[in-house]
Parts: C-alpha cells; structure tokens; sequence
C-alpha cells in the first residue's frame, strides 16, 4: 500500500542570534544552516493497517506526513502509495488520500457544516447517489444529525473535530492520514473519536496513519508504532514488543501512616516522596517486589499498596530517553 | 467554471453573515473613488487639458480602470491576501485537494463590498459615455468591454505576481502596491501623458497601455491609420496572464520542495 524507501529531507533554515545588533545584521546578510528534517526513512504499510507515526515535537513527523500526501518533495528517496508517487500527478493521486490536519480547519467557518460538505463534494465530483449514502453513513456513526446544520464557528472543538473528519472522508478515500486528531479534545470527544477510527478501518478497510502525543490514541488504535527523532526512524514493531521490553518496569505507590523522614529502599527509585505518600519504580528484572515490601515495612507503617506496570506514556519517553531525544 | 461559482456561492453565505459590516464596506468603497475623480475634476478645472486630453475623455479612460480593479479585487481577493494562506498553512490544504492551484486561491476569497467601488466607476462611465465625445457603434462597445476584460486580467496577473513572492517571503510584499496601487493611479490617465520610459514600461512590461491608451484612442476616432491594431489591443493585454501563471507554477513548485 505504501512504501516508503530511504526519505530524506533537508531545509535551510536561517540562524537567528539574539540582540537587537545581530537582528539588523540579519536584515543584509542571513546565515543558514541546514536542518535535516529527514534522514534516510524507510517503512511499508500494508492495506488495512493503523500505524502510530510518534515522535517528539519537531522530529519529522509532519514533514513525513506532507510527502506522503504530496505537498512536499523530498530531496532523496521513494515513495509509492497505491502505485503513485505522492509529488508527482498530484491532482490524480489525492483523490484516494484524506488529509486531516488536527490544528487546522478545512470547513468554511461561517456556513453551516453540510454547506462545506457539499462543496467538497463538488470539489472532489463524488457522485450525488455515492454521497448520499457515505454523508449517511458518516452523520450515523459520527452522530452528526444535530450539528451539521450549526455554522462551523458555533461548534465546540470536539463536534468541529467529527465534522473534520467526515470532511476527510466524503470521497471514500483508502488512505487516511490524520495529524494529531485528538489534539485538544476532551476525553469523551477523544474516545469518540478513536471509535470512528477503529469503525471505518474495520468496515471500509481504509489505511490510517496518524501522529499524536497521546499514547491512548496509539494504544486503543494503533498495533504498530513507527517512532522516529530528529528525523531517523528510531523504532518500527509492534506496541506488545515494546510492552514486554519494559513491562519488568513496575511503578509501586504506597500510602502509609505520617513519617518524616525520608525513605530508602536498596533497589527502588524513589520518584517522589511525602510524609503520608511515596511512588517508588522498580525494574523487576534485578530486584523482587518482596524485597522493597520487606524494607518498606521495616521503615514505615503501611496502609496501602499498589503495584502497576509502567503506562506506555512512561514507556515511550523511556524509549526517548534512550535515544537520547 | 462550475466549481468555481459554488466557491462565490459559499463565500456569498459566510459575507452575508455580516451584513451591516458588509453594506458600510461597501458604502466607503463607493465613496472613496468620488474624491479621487473629485480631485481630477478640479485639476481639469484648473488646466482645461492635459496634452490635449479633455475632461471627459480622461473620465472616461478613469471609469475603465476602476472598473477593471475593482472587479479583479473581488475575483482575485485571493491572491491579494495570500501571505495568509501561506502563513497560516492553508495552502497545503489546497495541495491535498484534487483541482488546480489557482482555481482554488481564486476560490477562497470574494471581495463583495467591492461592488461599490463597481458601482461608482458605472456611474462614471455612463457619464463620459453620455458626453457624446464620438459616434457609438456597437464595435465600439465591443471594444470597451474588452477594454474592461483586458484590465481585469492585467490587475489579476499583478495580483499573482505578488502573491507568487509570498512562496519566498512568506509575508506579503509591500512592494507589489508600487504596480497594483501604482498601476490603477498611473493608468487612469492616457498613458503618453508621462515620459516615454514609463509609457514604455506600462504597455510592454505590464500592458497597461493596452487598456488604457491604444484603443482609448479608437475609441474616440484619434487612430491614423488602420484602426485594427487599436481595437485588438485589449486582446494583448488578456495574454499578460499567461507569463504570470507560469511564474505561479514556479512558485508553487519552490514551496513543494522548501514547504517554507
């Protein structure tokens, strides 16, 4: 479906000194220097996949995402989707890609929802019959019949988010790229969200890539991640992978009766502390939880134990931190 | 052609959202050019002519102008405004949507309250028309028609150059006023009133002289000779367009490969 074969790309981007003396400097001569936005990346993504595309802020996932949709060209490198090459026949090749970018909007903001959606359908010539029945499909399961009559402008940003990605989908396209859907949703607006996701990968079989900084996002849609920093892709697999790598990580918070004095357990990580209250990490593999149990209870009186495997949030920023992001 | 009038049409709805911001826009865009002609009404009054330019005759070549700016300010809104697009990203929107660039940019903005402006340049060029400074023929009104086309397209073709450095820029250019502003001031007077480089520059350059000049003078029966190139001219001046989407493409395939 995609294939994705040695990415690169870089910008020139100008250097920017502090002061007021180098900002004047700047206004006759810019110095630049090159960014490397990607550096040899290569995946493939099979038909009716959800991929997770992680990485921290400005390693190159938005830049992956506009080559992949053809807004940009990369310097090196191949890249096919359904037979096409992305940058080239643009015009032919989006008809089969939806687009959603979370931050911004492709409905007209003062018109009611199902004014833009017409035009889109004029602008993408769906057949009246075929929009029909995906408009129908899509209010269903978006739950839509309320709001698509509303201006875009009145919507909260979870409504304005369902209606931005029915936006995307009215031309039945196989792929689907969103960038950070979820962002800034709250939980209910978020869950529905990855429920419509799930719904139309399962019943439509349409190829989703998605970036997010939430890892609930990958871990109720996603069974593959491909995280990449600063532009070289760090890590390809699964989620379980991830999760037997660092599932002897367990996170142990314990309550106990007031104590003043700071702990000390021989094997544990004490990541915070307070006279009723500690959260202790311990990686299994090297100490036993009946261990740090025994020297808690030497020091203080324990009232409640809880005993959690490391969230995948933690579990990412552990896999960050080792490669030095 | 069709696409395109459904863009006017969502755009028509989102304007009419605002309707009293709209009908004082419009209301000051009918004003302001009043001064403007004011203004030429008084020099004339002073002068009597210009290089054998009678009032009415420049009137008229005046109404022509603004009439072509103002209609290429509510058609090509969208690359007068375009360092938004730009800043803001939307552009990549429209790369992702399966229609073609320009039609797209045209498409995102209507400048209704221009209507105004529209309105006070039919009131003066019904009023220079009626002076009865030649005999109309219906060619005659074919001509200036084309005259109004050709300006249209000449303004928009500006327009595209201007917002076609935004790809560079990213932030508008002030400087591209010098030919929109600056061309619509300069050309509403007969071009060879001026020195001969800028009657050059203004009719091979940017062919303003194609609108204004040569078949303003067929228009009132100053031509020697054959008339045929005179009343051609504004089809020239329609052809500026086309180096003007060339360049556009340039630009569009400079932000593909920076995404600057």
């Amino acid at each position: 479906m995609i294939i994705v074969k040695g990415l690169s790309k870089a910008y020139q981007v100008a250097k920017r000194s502090p002061g007021v003396k180098e900002a004047m400097k700047a206004l006759f001569k810019r110095e630049y220097k090159v960014v490397e936005a990607l550096n040899d990346i290569s995946f493939t993504i099979e038909p009716g996949e959800i991929v997770g595309y992680i990485g921290p802020n400005g390693a190159g996932k938005s830049t992956t995402i506009k080559v992949m949709s053809g807004i940009l060209v990369p310097d090196v490198g191949t890249c096919t989707v359904m037979g096409f090459t992305p940058w080239k026949d643009r015009v032919q090749y989006v008809k089969h890609i939806g687009v959603v970018f979370g931050q911004r909007s492709q409905l007209w903001w003062d018109v009611p929802v199902i004014d833009s959606f017409e035009l889109l359908r004029d602008i993408y010539k769906v057949p009246e019959q075929e929009y029909q029945s995906t408009l129908a499909l899509l209010t269903e399961t978006l739950e839509l019949q309320e709001i698509i009559h509303m201006p875009v402008r009145q919507l909260s940003l979870g409504q304005r988010m369902r209606c931005e990605i029915a936006a995307s989908l009215l031309h039945s396209p196989s792929v689907l790229f969103l960038d950070e859907p979820t962002i800034g949703l709250d939980a209910v607006s978020k869950i529905a969200v990855r429920r419509f996701i799930r719904t139309i990968n399962e019943e439509k079989g349409v190829t989703v890539i998605l970036t997010t900084h939430d890892m609930n996002d990958i871990e109720a849609l996603a069974n593959r991640i491909i995280l990449i920093g600063k532009g070289k892709l760090l890590y390809d697999g699964s989620l379980s992978a991830i999760r037997s790598q660092f599932g002897t990580l367990k996170t142990m918070t314990v309550v106990y009766s007031h104590h003043a004095e700071p702990l000390k357990v021989e094997g544990a990580v004490i990541e915070s502390w307070t006279t009723e209250r500690a959260v202790l990490s311990v990686d299994t593999a090297q100490t036993v939880i009946s261990e740090v149990l025994i020297s808690l209870s030497q020091q203080v009186e324990i009232l409640d134990v809880a005993i959690d495997t490391l969230p995948i949030e933690d579990m990412i920023i552990q896999l960050y931190k080792e490669h030095q992001l | 052609m069709k696409l395109y009038g459904k863009y006017i049409e969502i755009l028509f709805k989102s304007q009419m959202q605002y309707r009293t911001s709209f009908w004082l826009l419009a209301f000051g865009q009918f004003l302001i050019p009043f001064s403007v002609f004011a203004g030429l009404y008084f020099m004339f009054e002073r002068f009597g002519q210009i290089k054998g330019w009678e009032f009415s005759e420049v009137a008229l070549c005046f109404s022509i102008i603004h009439m072509s700016y103002a209609l290429s300010e509510c058609f090509a809104r969208g690359f007068d405004s375009f360092s938004a697009l730009v800043g803001n990203g939307d552009f990549d929107r429209f790369l992702v949507r399966p229609r073609s660039t320009v039609l797209q940019v045209l498409g995102s903005k209507f400048e209704f309250s221009r209507v105004g402006k529209l309105v006070q340049s039919i009131i003066v060029l019904g009023w220079a028309v009626s002076q009865q400074l030649a005999d109309w023929t219906m060619l005659k009104g074919l001509v200036l028609l084309f005259m109004i086309v050709s300006g249209v397209f000449i303004f928009t073709g500006i327009f595209i150059l201007a917002a076609t450095m935004c790809f560079w820029t990213v932030q508008g250019l002030e400087i591209a006023n010098i030919f929109t502003d600056g061309g619509r001031e300069m050309a509403q007077y007969p071009l060879n009133i001026y020195q001969k480089w800028v009657t050059r520059f203004f009719t091979f350059i940017i062919p303003f002289g194609c609108v204004n000049y040569l078949p303003l003078l067929y228009l009132l029966d100053k031509t020697t000779g054959n008339p045929l190139p005179y009343m051609l001219a504004p089809i020239a001046g329609i052809l500026f367009i086309v180096p003007c989407l060339l360049v556009w493409h340039v630009g569009v395939r400079h932000y593909r490969s920076t995404g600057s």
